[in-house]
């Protein structure tokens, strides 16, 4: 297994430079930047932006710039300056990162909590009523956008008189230490981003759920295990649905995409306390250094998600061999 | 196509009587599959168009899927709609009514009085509030203005090339105004420019596909068709965009247009910033496709004969996945909607005065007008509709495509 670890760790290493090289060059590309734009306050003489320009290196030939940028990520762990915010960027992040990844783990495992269940009844109940809603629903999970779910969300939230929108917690919870009181103001919050996020990866999942379990209830050794008199109800867990599930893994892996995109911009909108509104704020400021190390912090998180989603999946099929 | 359907419902229905056998309990599921396949068995022997030629039996098994048919139906009314949204919308996409800003959609009425009298609309008057001071519009009684149609009225637009300003319906300018869903912020009707948003929002799509569909296949197949280290390098290039998530690398390279660009080069410039990342994943399958393809003994042939390799991928080894590409295609489209209405929703995509669906929704992005002025929501309901009637038509055409499925 470890051999394993450390062969998807190489291979992973010239993605992620070819990465920061496309990270490095969408950012040069870009008209402007957030010292071009301080020349336009009067307050601000051209010589401090040179001060400035020269002190990041930002004055040296493009190919210099990359390789020092790139050298000071590899040997000090450091992503730069963040203009804006007048800190560097890895502490930043860092504030940012545990909402992050709190929200993404949350939204997989509530996601799987109810699509695998919700595809088993599907699959079961083909015709019934509960069936067709749960299809129904899942359709409209795909078709409507992240942000406009957001926006439903919040718009019935506001019409029925409520006002926890927004955030993740009321105003005078957002700095108080943990109570209960404050968990409970974040569980009256979060209902909203978990369903922003995860409701397309609900409706896909179970869908696949569905076909799956449909497909592994035809197979032989289904029919040979309903035929030796086991109960159904064994055929169908210990069975069918066990079988069913496997593939579901590789597909939580693909899923993960869409899971941080999704993650992005249900927090521009209901401005939560993660790295999409953070990234959105540099983008627009053209915070070079930030938006850069957010690029390759996204990237670097769907490598290690799919990393993980490999690992399940050796682990559940006993099949699959590490090699 | 309707007289060989109903000569074809009739043999099948002979082909049954006469073979009861034949439709003797098939798995549960598939029965109404394998039926009509025996009558496309049945019918193969009529005469008329060829019956039997793969189009036709992917057409068959097309027209099967309800909510495909429906789907491509909606599809096309859309389109339509986009062609013709000069002359559907009742007032111009830009005209600013400061008199009018965030008025609610004005109903439609038939009877006044207790008689017909045709469509008309009441004008809004503005009320204050008294307590909270927000303005609320109320109907006026007393000022009923006719719907007229076919109106010569407001600023010239242009179709086909032409200008023109014939509206279909709306109301005489000197009498008032008509807003069928309302106004915005600054009293610009928003169902003119959802019809005229819709041009945008369903062309990127297509638009889109295109470009990333011809980068796709030619960078797809000859990564496949060559190996070696070009293979290696496209396939290298392809995994770095797949391994970035979808939304942040968008907003990041939507950021490099400049802003000071006219709005249909920044139209263009988001269509090439989707095209961008959108060619790497099919560029992958069309590899695997190639691949599985290149030894065939037709393309040896053709090399034999001295063709040279483009030729052969994009002329003898490409035409194989026709099918494949255009179920592709329909299914890649959503994303592309989807993209493009996030991207001009968060403020990096469309800009003004150009209008697409995300682009209206950003106005109902701040709570407060969410709440107050719901009507701003309703170019999602298009988003949703075309981006659903796409995955229905890619499913339906996926199953008209693949041979088994008869």
């Amino acid at each position: 297994m470890w051999t394993f670890l450390l062969k998807r760790i190489l291979v992973a290493i010239p993605t992620l430079l070819l990465i920061s090289l496309l990270v490095f060059a969408v950012i040069q590309l870009q008209p402007g930047g957030f010292l071009q734009n301080m020349l336009d306050d009067p307050r601000v003489s051209p010589e401090t932006v040179a001060r400035i320009r020269a002190q990041y290196g930002l004055d040296q030939p493009v190919w210099e710039q990359y390789l020092g940028w790139l050298k000071n990520i590899v040997l000090h762990g450091d992503f730069g300056f963040s203009f804006l915010n007048n800190r560097s960027v890895s502490s930043l992040i860092w504030e940012r990162l545990g909402w992050t990844v709190f929200l993404a783990v949350l939204s997989i495992v509530a996601t799987w909590a109810i699509a695998i269940p919700l595809g088993i009844y599907t699959a079961i109940n083909r015709h019934g009523l509960a069936a067709n809603l749960a299809n129904l629903i899942g359709y409209l999970g795909i078709a409507t956008p992240d942000f406009l779910v957001a926006l439903l969300l919040i718009a019935l939230v506001l019409s029925t008189g409520g006002s926890n929108v927004g955030g993740l917690f009321s105003p005078q919870y957002i700095d108080a230490p943990w109570s209960w009181a404050r968990l409970g103001d974040m569980l009256g919050h979060l209902w909203i981003p978990l369903i922003v996020i995860g409701l397309e990866g609900i409706a896909s999942l179970m869908r696949q759920m569905r076909a799956n379990l449909l497909d592994v209830l035809g197979q032989d050794y289904v029919r040979t295990a309903r035929s030796k008199g086991l109960a159904e109800r064994v055929v169908l867990w210990k069975h069918a649905v066990r079988n069913a599930i496997n593939p579901m893994i590789s597909l939580a892996g693909l899923s993960l995409p869409n899971l941080i995109s999704s993650t992005i911009i249900a927090s521009i909108v209901l401005n939560l306390p993660t790295i999409g509104p953070f990234l959105y704020q540099s983008l627009l400021d053209k915070d070079q250094y930030v938006v850069m190390a957010l690029l390759m912090l996204s990237a670097f998180m769907l490598m290690v998600g799919n990393l993980l989603a490999d690992l399940a999946l050796a682990w559940a099929d006993p099949r699959i061999r590490y090699e | 196509m309707q007289q060989p359907r109903v000569v074809c419902h009739a043999l099948e229905a002979l082909f049954r009587a006469r073979y009861p056998l034949t439709t003797a309990s098939p798995p549960p599921g598939r029965r109404k599959k394998r039926a009509s396949s025996m009558s496309t068995l049945a019918s193969s022997t009529k005469r008329g168009t060829d019956r039997s030629s793969p189009l036709y039996l992917a057409w068959r098994r097309f027209t099967r899927s309800k909510p495909g048919v429906i789907s491509a139906v909606v599809l096309l009314i859309l389109y339509l709609i986009a062609l013709f949204a000069g002359f559907l919308s009742p007032n111009n996409l830009v005209t600013q009514h400061s008199e009018a800003v965030y008025q609610p959609p004005q109903r439609v009425h038939f009877m006044r009085e207790g008689k017909w009298v045709g469509p008309f609309v009441y004008q809004l008057e503005k009320k204050r509030d008294p307590v909270t001071f927000i303005v609320k519009y109320q109907e006026n009684p007393t000022r009923p203005t006719a719907i007229g149609f076919f109106l010569r009225q407001g600023e010239r637009y242009s179709f086909l090339g032409f200008k023109t300003n014939l509206h279909l319906f709306g109301v005489a300018q000197t009498e008032g105004y008509f807003f069928p869903l309302g106004t915005d912020q600054f009293g610009r009707c928003l169902f003119s420019r959802i019809l005229v948003g819709s041009q945008v929002s369903l062309t990127v799509g297509i638009i889109g596909v295109l470009i990333s569909f011809s980068i796709g296949i030619l960078l797809g197949g000859i990564s496949g068709y060559f190996g070696g280290w070009i293979d290696n390098l496209i396939q290298r290039i392809t995994e770095v965009l797949l391994s970035i998530p979808r939304i942040p690398i968008l907003m990041a390279l939507s950021t490099v247009i400049p802003a000071r660009w006219p709005s249909t080069w920044i139209y263009l410039g988001i269509i090439a910033v989707l095209a961008f990342i959108g060619w790497a994943g099919l560029a992958r399958v069309v590899r695997g496709q190639v691949l599985a393809l290149r030894d065939m003994d037709y393309v040896t042939a053709a090399r034999s004969l001295g063709a040279p390799d483009l030729r052969i991928i994009l002329w003898h080894i490409v035409p194989n996945l026709t099918s494949y590409l255009i179920v592709s295609a329909t299914l890649a489209l959503p994303g592309y909607i989807i993209g493009e209405s996030a991207l001009s929703f968060l403020g990096l995509g469309i800009k003004e005065p150009m209008a697409s669906w995300g682009l209206l929704l950003k106005d109902a992005q701040n709570f407060q007008a969410l709440n107050l002025y719901p009507w701003l929501l309703t170019p999602g309901i298009l988003i949703f509709v075309s981006v659903l009637a796409y995955n229905f038509l890619g499913d339906a055409l996926r199953d008209a495509a693949d041979v088994r499925s008869d």
